[in-house]
Parts: C-alpha cells; sequence; structure tokens
C-alpha cells in the first residue's frame, strides 16, 4: 500500500516541479515550502487535475496517469469551494457516496454515523451558508471520508480558521483518518508538528523525499531555513 | 411538438387516388381573406382531384423559388407573377404556352401565350379624401403632402412606381424624384408595412393600387379614401398564371388556368385581392364606380426588364441626396 | 472535464448550419462576387452607433436596478425583454406612435410650433436602442450580481464610498462584460434590414441585408448574394474577436450565497430615481401604443389564429430545448472557440440561411415536409448567441468554482446537470430560455420559403392579414403575438428566477 513518485515531472509555462520518491501505507505527510513552490499543484497532479510531462504516480505499483479525477483512489479538500453552496449538508454528503444522489438503506445509515463522526449530528437540513467556518470543515471532511478513498490531499482547507479551531480539526483529521494516506499542504510548521511524521519539502522545482518532520524542522535545510526565516 | 413533427412528416398519400395539381402563389393570395381558399373550393368541386397551394413567400420570393427548384421542381401551376419581372420568368425556359392568345379585357393589348393574365390593376397613392389632393407627380412635388413608397429593390409595388416614373416622363424622372424627395417620408421594405404606416395616420398617402378605396368602401363602410388621378396616366400591374413545362398534369393544369377566367373565379379574385378582374365580369359598385385613369402607362416585359436597372438607380440617386 | 467530444460535435453542427447554407449558396452562384460600398459603410456605422448608445444608456440603468429594490423591480426587469422580442413592424409602428411624424411626442412639441423628424440615421439608432438597450441591461445586470455580496462587504467594512466601490468593484466588472454586450448589439444591428431602411427615412439608409434580400430576390445574383453574407460573417467575427480582446476577466472568485444590498443615499438616490423612470418611460409607452392598436382588432380575430398560435408555440418550445442544450454545452466548455462558434450565426442572414438550407435539401425532401423541422433547427441556430451570451459568465464562473469539485467526486452527465448545473445556473437558464422561445415564435423568413402547408405560423398570419389590408385584425393578431411571447419568456426567466438570488 504504497504512493510512489516515479520521476514524475509537471511542466506548466515556466513552472517546473519533480518529484521522486514514495510513502509508507496510512501515514501522514505534511507539504511545506515557500508559496508558488508547486505544493498545492503536486497535490492536483495526484488528484489528475495536472497532467504530468513525464515520469509517473502509481499507487500499489498501477499507474493512476491516465485516470480521471473521479476514478483515482483519491479524494481532496481544495483551499476552497469544498460544498456547493445550493445543497443541503445531507446532499453534499451524500455525492459522496453516489453521484447520483440515490442513497440505499446501509448508505444513509453511514452518512449518518460519519456526521457524528466529525460532530455535525443534527445539522442534515442546513445549507452551507448556514454553518460556520469550522462546520464547514467538518462537513467537507466527512465527505471525503464517505468517498472511502485510500488516498487524502488536504490543500491547506483549513488555513481560514483561528488556531485553536485548526488545531482541533487536524486532530480530528488524525483520528477519523486511521489507515488512510494523507498527505497535507501547510505554510505553519506548528501544523507539520502536530499532524505529520513525516514532512515534504518543496522548494526551487524540488519536492525532496518525505524526512521526519521534528528532525526536519529542527534542523532545517537551507531551501527551508530560507522560508522559515 | 411531437405531433407537429409527425404531420409534418406524414406522407400525402390520403389523396393517392384523386389526382394533386401543385399551384404555387404568393402569400397573401392564399391567406383566409384572398381568393386561395374559395378558389381551391369551387375548383375542386368540378375537377375531382386536390388542389394544393404553395405560398413561399410573395411575388419575387415564387420566383426566386421557382428558380431555385429549376427543372426539376413539382409545381404545375404558378400563379401571381408580375408583368414587370416576366422577362426574367421567361428567361428561365421553366414556363410552356398554355396555347392561345387568352380572351382578357386589359387596358392594353396582350399577346403573350405562355403567361395567362388573371387580374391587374393601376398603381396609384392612397389617401384620406379630406386632404388636398393631387393631380400628377408635380403636384405631389409641390404640396406639402408626405408620402410612404416601397423600396424598388425589395417590392413589386415599388419596382412598379419607378417604372410609373419612366414610362411617363422618361429622361425627366430624375428631376421630378429629387422634387418628390421632401414629400417622400420614408421607404418600406414592402407594400405591408407601407400601408400599415398609412392607415396609422402617419403618412398623407401610400403608394398602392387605384382599386384600394374598394376595400374600405365595401369592407369597412368607409368612403373617406381615394385615389386621385393622375394626368400623365397611371402605371398598369398586370398579375399572370402559367404552366410549368415540369408539370406532371398538363391538362389538369391547363383545366386551373381556364378556370382561373371564370365568372365565378373572377369576381372572387376583384374582391378579395382588390384588383380589377382580368375579363369584364359585373362587379360592386363600389368597385365599378372607381375613376379610372384616361392613361394607361406599360411597359413591355423586354423594355421594363432593359430599364429597371437604371430607373432603379436614378431612383436611389435623387432620394439619397 | 466533460468529454471535449461534445462541445465539439455541437460546435461542428453550429458551423455547419451557419456556413453550410452560405456555402451552398455560394455554389449555385453563377456570377462574381460582389460589394456595396455605401450599404456596408452604412450598416457599419448605424450598427457601432446602435451598440455604443444601447450600451452606454444601459449601464447606468443596470447599475439602478442593481442596488435598488423597490416595488415593481421584478415586474419592471421583466419589461425589459418585452421590446426585444417585438415582431420588427410591430416595433416600428409602435416607436411611431410615439416618436413618429403623427406621434405623441411630436403631436405635443405641435402645440409650441415644433417638430423633431425621426426619419434618419438618428431614427434607426433610435430603433436599434429601443429594441436592444434592455438586452444590454439585462446583460449588464448579470455582471452586477455575479459580484459576489462577500467582495460588497469587505469593500463596505473597508468604508469604501460609492466612488470607490465603482472604481474597485464595479469597473473591472463593466470591463469584462461590456465588450461582449457590445459586440452582440453590434451584429444584431448589423443585420438590420426593415427596421434600418423604414425609419432610415429612404435609399440613404441600405443596409447590407437589404442588399442581399435585392440579390437573392430580384436579381437571382446568388454570388453577389453569398458574398455580401461573408462580409456580415466576417464583421461579426471581427466584433467577437476583437472584444474578446478587450474583456478583461473580472477575477471575481464566488461567494456564498448571500446578498448584500449596496444602496448609496442622497444625490444617488434620486438619480437612481430618475434613471429608471426614464428607462420606464421610454420602453414602456411605444409598448403600451402597440397594446393600444391591436386591442381594438383582438375582439375580432380569425378563428385560425388559435391554430397559428398553438403551431408557433410550439415551434418555439421545440427550439428552445434545442438551443438550450447547445447554449450550455458551449458556455460549459473552456475553449475559446465556443464563444466565436456561439456568436457568428448573430451574423447570419436568415434568408441567405433559408435559401442554402432549400438548396442542400430540396433534392432529397420535399420542402413542405421540412418547413417546420427546419424553422425549427434554423430558429434555434439564431437564438443560440443570445442563450450562450446569458449563459457564458455564469457557467464559466461555475466550472472555474466547482468543477474540479465536481470531478472528483464524479459528479458526470446527467447528475451533474442535476446536481450542479441546473441549480447553479437556474436563473441565466431560465432567461435565456425566456429569451430563445420569445424569438422563435417571431421569426418567418425561412418558413415562408420552405411554405408550410398546414397553415400558417403566427407571424406569418399577421403578414398574410396585413397583406389582406386587415390592418386592425393585424394589429389584434400581432398583440397576440407579443402577449405570447412575452408570457412565454415570462414564464421560462420568473421561473429561473424564483428561489435564485438574481
Amino acid at each position: 500500500m504504497a504512493l510512489t513518485f516515479d520521476a514524475a515531472a509537471i511542466r506548466l509555462d515556466d513552472f517546473r516541479l519533480t518529484a521522486d520518491w514514495q510513502t509508507e501505507a496510512g501515514e501522514r505527510i505534511a507539504l511545506i515550502g515557500p508559496s508558488g513552490a508547486g505544493k498545492s499543484t503536486l497535490l492536483m497532479a495526484l488528484a489528475g487535475f495536472v497532467p504530468l510531462a513525464s515520469g509517473a504516480i502509481r499507487w500499489n505499483g498501477r499507474d493512476l496517469t491516465a485516470l480521471s479525477p473521479a476514478e483515482r483512489p483519491v479524494a481532496t479538500l481544495f483551499q476552497e469551494q469544498n460544498l456547493f453552496p445550493h445543497l443541503t449538508v445531507a446532499q453534499n454528503l451524500g455525492l459522496g457516496l453516489s453521484p447520483r444522489l440515490r442513497l440505499d438503506k446501509a448508505q444513509s445509515a453511514r452518512l449518518t454515523k460519519v456526521l457524528e463522526r466529525v460532530g455535525l449530528a443534527g445539522l442534515e437540513g442546513r445549507r452551507p451558508a448556514q454553518l460556520s467556518g469550522g462546520q464547514q470543515g467538518r462537513a467537507a471532511l466527512a465527505r471525503a471520508l464517505l468517498q472511502d478513498r485510500p488516498i487524502l490531499t488536504l490543500d491547506e482547507p483549513f488555513a481560514a480558521l483561528g488556531p485553536k479551531l485548526k488545531a482541533d480539526m487536524l486532530d480530528l483529521v488524525a483520528e477519523v483518518t486511521a489507515g488512510i494516506t494523507v498527505l497535507m499542504v501547510t505554510h505553519d510548521p506548528a501544523d507539520a508538528r502536530r499532524f505529520a511524521p513525516r514532512t515534504v519539502v518543496v522548494a526551487e522545482g524540488v519536492a525532496h523525499p518525505p524526512a521526519p518532520t521534528q528532525a526536519l524542522l529542527d534542523d532545517p535545510p537551507p531551501a527551508l531555513r530560507d522560508y522559515l526565516g | 411538438m411531437r405531433l407537429l413533427l409527425l404531420t409534418a412528416f406524414l406522407p400525402a398519400a390520403a389523396f393517392a387516388q384523386t389526382p394533386t395539381l401543385q399551384v404555387m402563389t404568393y402569400d397573401s393570395f392564399v391567406g383566409e381573406w384572398g381568393p386561395g381558399p374559395r378558389i381551391e373550393q369551387a375548383f375542386e368541386a368540378e375537377c375531382a382531384c386536390n388542389l394544393v397551394f404553395t405560398a413561399p413567400g410573395d411575388a419575387a420570393a415564387m420566383l426566386a423559388r421557382l428558380k431555385l427548384e429549376g427543372a426539376r421542381g413539382r409545381t404545375d401551376v404558378v400563379v401571381g407573377l408580375d408583368a414587370n419581372l416576366l422577362a426574367e420568368a421567361q428567361a428561365t425556359d421553366l414556363f410552356v404556352p398554355h396555347g392561345t392568345v387568352p380572351a382578357v379585357d386589359l387596358p392594353v393589348d396582350w399577346t403573350d401565350t405562355t403567361f395567362l393574365p388573371f387580374d391587374w390593376g393601376w398603381f396609384g397613392f392612397v389617401m384620406n379624401a379630406d386632404m388636398p389632393q393631387p393631380h400628377s407627380f408635380q403636384e405631389l412635388a409641390d404640396s406639402d403632402l408626405k408620402v410612404v413608397i416601397q423600396d424598388p429593390r425589395s417590392s413589386t409595388p415599388g419596382l412598379g412606381l419607378v417604372m410609373w416614373m419612366k414610362a411617363a416622363h422618361g429622361d425627366g424622372a430624375g428631376t421630378l424624384w429629387e422634387g418628390l424627395a421632401d414629400n417622400i417620408l420614408t421607404v418600406t421594405p414592402g407594400w405591408s408595412e407601407a400601408y400599415g404606416l398609412f392607415t396609422a395616420g402617419e403618412a398623407d398617402a401610400v403608394l398602392s393600387y387605384t382599386t384600394s378605396p374598394a376595400y374600405h368602401l365595401l369592407e369597412e363602410g368607409d368612403s373617406g379614401k381615394v385615389a386621385p388621378i393622375f394626368r400623365e396616366g397611371h402605371y398598369l400591374q398586370v398579375e399572370v398564371a402559367a404552366r410549368l413545362a415540369a408539370s406532371a398534369q398538363p391538362e389538369l393544369a391547363d383545366r386551373f388556368l381556364a378556370f382561373l377566367l371564370s365568372d365565378n373565379a373572377q369576381r372572387t379574385i376583384a374582391t378579395t385581392n382588390w384588383m380589377y378582374p382580368a375579363r369584364d365580369v359585373p362587379l360592386p359598385e363600389a368597385f365599378a364606380g372607381l375613376p379610372r385613369p384616361d392613361k394607361t402607362l406599360f411597359l413591355p416585359p423586354a423594355d421594363a426588364a432593359a430599364a429597371r436597372d437604371a430607373a432603379i438607380a436614378e431612383w436611389q440617386a435623387a432620394l439619397s441626396r | 472535464m466533460a468529454g471535449r467530444a461534445v462541445p465539439l460535435t455541437v460546435g461542428l453542427a453550429v458551423l455547419l448550419l451557419t456556413f453550410g447554407p452560405l456555402a451552398m449558396v455560394a455554389a449555385h452562384a453563377q456570377g462574381g462576387w460582389g460589394a456595396d460600398g455605401p450599404a456596408l459603410r452604412f450598416t457599419v456605422l448605424q450598427a457601432a452607433l446602435s451598440a455604443v448608445i444601447s450600451v452606454a444608456l444601459a449601464v447606468p440603468v443596470a447599475r439602478a436596478l442593481a442596488r435598488r429594490h423597490f416595488r415593481g423591480r421584478g415586474a419592471l426587469i421583466a419589461l425589459l425583454g418585452a421590446p426585444f422580442l417585438l415582431p420588427v413592424i410591430v416595433a416600428v409602428l409602435g416607436l411611431l406612435a410615439v416618436f413618429g411624424r403623427a406621434g405623441l411626442v411630436n403631436q405635443a412639441l405641435g402645440t409650441v410650433g415644433l417638430s423633431i423628424p425621426i426619419y434618419g440615421l438618428h431614427g434607426v439608432v433610435l430603433a436599434h436602442v429601443f429594441l436592444n438597450m434592455p438586452l444590454a441591461v439585462r446583460l449588464i445586470l448579470q455582471g452586477w450580481q455575479a459580484i459576489p455580496a462577500e467582495r460588497m462587504r469587505l469593500a463596505l467594512s473597508l468604508g469604501l464610498g460609492p466612488r470607490d466601490i465603482a472604481r474597485h468593484l464595479e469597473r473591472p466588472m463593466l470591463k469584462a462584460v461590456l465588450p461582449g454586450t457590445l459586440a452582440v448589439i453590434f451584429a444584431i444591428c448589423l443585420t438590420s434590414f426593415a427596421v434600418a431602411l423604414t425609419l432610415g427615412g429612404g435609399p440613404r439608409a441600405t443596409t447590407v441585408e437589404l442588399a442581399i434580400y435585392q440579390s437573392l430576390r430580384f436579381q437571382f445574383d446568388l454570388g453577389r448574394a453569398a458574398s455580401l453574407a461573408a462580409l456580415q460573417f466576417l464583421l461579426c467575427a471581427a466584433a467577437v474577436l476583437l472584444a474578446g480582446r478587450f474583456a478583461a476577466p473580472s477575477g471575481f472568485g464566488r461567494g456564498l450565497d448571500r446578498v448584500i444590498p449596496f444602496a448609496p443615499a442622497g444625490w444617488r438616490r434620486s438619480a437612481d430615481a430618475a434613471v429608471l423612470t426614464l428607462a420606464t418611460l421610454f420602453l414602456a409607452v411605444p409598448l403600451a401604443m402597440v397594446a393600444w392598436r391591436g386591442l381594438a382588432g383582438l375582439g375580432d380575430l380569425p378563428p385560425s389564429v388559435w391554430g397559428a398560435a398553438a403551431r408557433s408555440v410550439g415551434l418555439a418550445l421545440g427550439a428552445t430545448a434545442l438551443t438550450l442544450g447547445a447554449a450550455l454545452t458551449l458556455a460549459l466548455s473552456p475553449a475559446r472557440w465556443a464563444g466565436v462558434v456561439a456568436t457568428l450565426p448573430l451574423a447570419a442572414s436568415s434568408l441567405v440561411m433559408g435559401t442554402g438550407l432549400f438548396l442542400a435539401l430540396w433534392p432529397l425532401l420535399p420542402p413542405e415536409r421540412v418547413a417546420l423541422p427546419v424553422t425549427l433547427v434554423v430558429n434555434a441556430t439564431l437564438a443560440l448567441p443570445f442563450a450562450f451570451r446569458i449563459l457564458h459568465p455564469a457557467a464559466q464562473t461555475l466550472r472555474q468554482d466547482y468543477g474540479r469539485l465536481a470531478d472528483s467526486l464524479g459528479l458526470r452527465g446527467m447528475a451533474r446537470l442535476r446536481w450542479l448545473v441546473l441549480p447553479r445556473l437556474r436563473a441565466p437558464l431560465g432567461f435565456a430560455a425566456g429569451v430563445s422561445a420569445a424569438l422563435s415564435m417571431g421569426d418567418l423568413g425561412v418558413i415562408a420559403l420552405f411554405a408550410a402547408p398546414d397553415g400558417p405560423t403566427l407571424p406569418l398570419l399577421v403578414q398574410q392579414l396585413m397583406g389582406a389590408y386587415r390592418m386592425e385584425q393585424a394589429a389584434g393578431a400581432a398583440l397576440l403575438l407579443v402577449v405570447l411571447s412575452f408570457a412565454l419568456f415570462f414564464i421560462f426567466d420568473w421561473g429561473g428566477r424564483r428561489g435564485s438570488d438574481l
């Protein structure tokens, strides 16, 4: 159960990024680095929104390159727009189970259970605009969980939350994603320390292989040192 | 909608036993108030056939469509070509002679054996009787009257007016047009728009036919519309019918052409098309009593075709100043 | 992303319908090519003036509508659809009843011995502004409503005044919306024929479309007709491409669906009220005159009017379904070419289109049997540019904001339509459907040439009534046509706006 970036290279106009490493099953990894370095772009390539110029991304040895976003074993929490504002919480979550929103009994039960797990029980009928920022994050996380994918990517979805709320959300993610490989973009070293045992530094066109977070942040390499200041 | 589509594609199998006569004409001819429905009913009563009208637009559109169809057309008879377009029609070789010189009473001699006149009228300016009435183009030009006319490039009456001016005034037409320029309120693409502007009260007079007041008298009881007679004479519009060479039923087609000149059809045409019938049949008093010009102007088709482009250019130049 | 095959197919079909007939006409041409210098100059001049003035007047009206909430606002927005939908001759007579020689304005001026002649370039522009300014208002109003409430709230919380808001929020939006709106109205006015000639007062006001008519009907010079029609396309394409160059993307992110009204008080309030009053008068009085003229004939309508009305409504609904499908597909496509392809039919001469399709179909099928289907397809094609223009901004926003989320969830095909596109685009879809339906009620150029056998459509019946001297009944039937067009427009538009925040 490993995610492999096999000499994966992205080229968009002037932008270049390469990655050549792999994760271990079920581990949580932070992606850190200067803005514009390509942290989000790497996740978008994994999710299938940005094409690879060369190389491959594999899951358990299977090449994902030709698969559409929905066919990939990846659930994504974007920076924003994680919920459709015209649909209720229940409908938004239901889309994680069935794109046609036809849920059977078992699926409905799962939906209720996941809502409870993220602390949103009873809010099924609300629209996103009627939720607080923290609740919106929880709803999006719940939907990602219902998608039941072995990989979850987080593109700073909680950046707008306050420190306490964000910490709570990260703890919640850690708690509910046992067995899932999680890749999280962050610009805050504290998030990485709290959440991810290993961290990938993305800088100067390279996504470096994951290294233990603690050691990395205590003694940062030059590229990271500039960013951390 | 589905139903509409279905009927549109249904074959006309219902009439497979009786022969079908395809008659092409202009749209106001087949309207509920035009001669079409009555003529269809009367002819079908005696022909044991099915008469089908096709109306692809005005008289000019009709000729255009016949040309588009070419020699493979399914039309048997065409009704309503304007004599001003006859040279073009003749040149297509789409029509065949119906035989004899028709026994018609027109203000001009008619010797053509291909195109059969079925009605005619003089172009004239229709106006309200309580206005000062001009009796020549010069008087019109000298008056303060505002008239609406049709564009000769898009309308047969508009073309008729240009030919009228040319036939009446020859080389003096250009100068007269310039004198008329300030009397011409505007120019419309077709007869309907012009007549609509006139009845809405926007213009004092409209280019139409000297027979137009008969409509207002007979249908609306309004005797307040007149078409003053011009001293230089009035240009003639002759509407003709003809059989197409490609017709699969030449005999039936000829029968229909003959029927068009029957007393019954001629009376119907007069009081629904508001033109004089081609044969001298008894007419309602309102019609028969209309003032008639002393002089009829008419350019034979070949002359009309030859004069057309220059006459239109002259008109355009004078009114563009 | 949804596959590229579908938008590509739709685009090719539209291109085929737009250029195929032109090619057919050109292929049958015997004479050479031809142009008409003065007609071209006048056409471009009046179209450019009409577009600029329509848009310039539409901006303050749209702004007033965007920031004021008052009783009757919904009705006024709906009324804006009406002039655009009027059959040409009806609109001309309505305008003349107000601005004509015997119209209300000149009657009033006459009491003090003045008169303002309407006929001339200014009359043509006045009529085109009357017909198209409301469309411009609706298109620009959409832009205003696309400014997310969050941005507006941020601006207000930063203490920005009306002038700052205009600079930072409204002007960038206008920069994005106006070029397209200008191009659309320019293209509409390019093919003007009856309005331009009648209000232009004579052959000075000859447009390219009149020259096409003359070539097809009187001269039977297919080469000249085809080359003039091609010229119209070139002008239209140039306008659209130019608009694309200048249309700066507004760069607003999408907010959540909340509305914060921004309604500055003081003189701006009075100015907005004045603008709305003047615009309403300008649009409503000619419409009222149309209704007044039609009422007398309404009681006197022949029974055949109902069959004609049913045919027209059926045609309009069929064409609307086709138009919306094509417009939505193209509007959701990220490709640049989609905008050009969807706008080109604007410059299509319906005369050339009808003639070309006739040439193409006539050897294969009896024309009268295909009259209705052909009319349906042609109407759908001619309405496409409007539906596209209405849908495009919202569809692109939708794609940018929720495209990835929907893709990652595997929302595809009907599910995507039902759970994402229809609910998010409800308001513009309703508006687009209304405009398409009403437009399809009006056109008669094509069906006439094909000569449908089972009785006329309503516009054709109006034409027949006028041709038979029955002006009063014609006005009545025209009023019925207007009422039905407007009812279709209103039902779709209202249905779309209901339950949406726009």
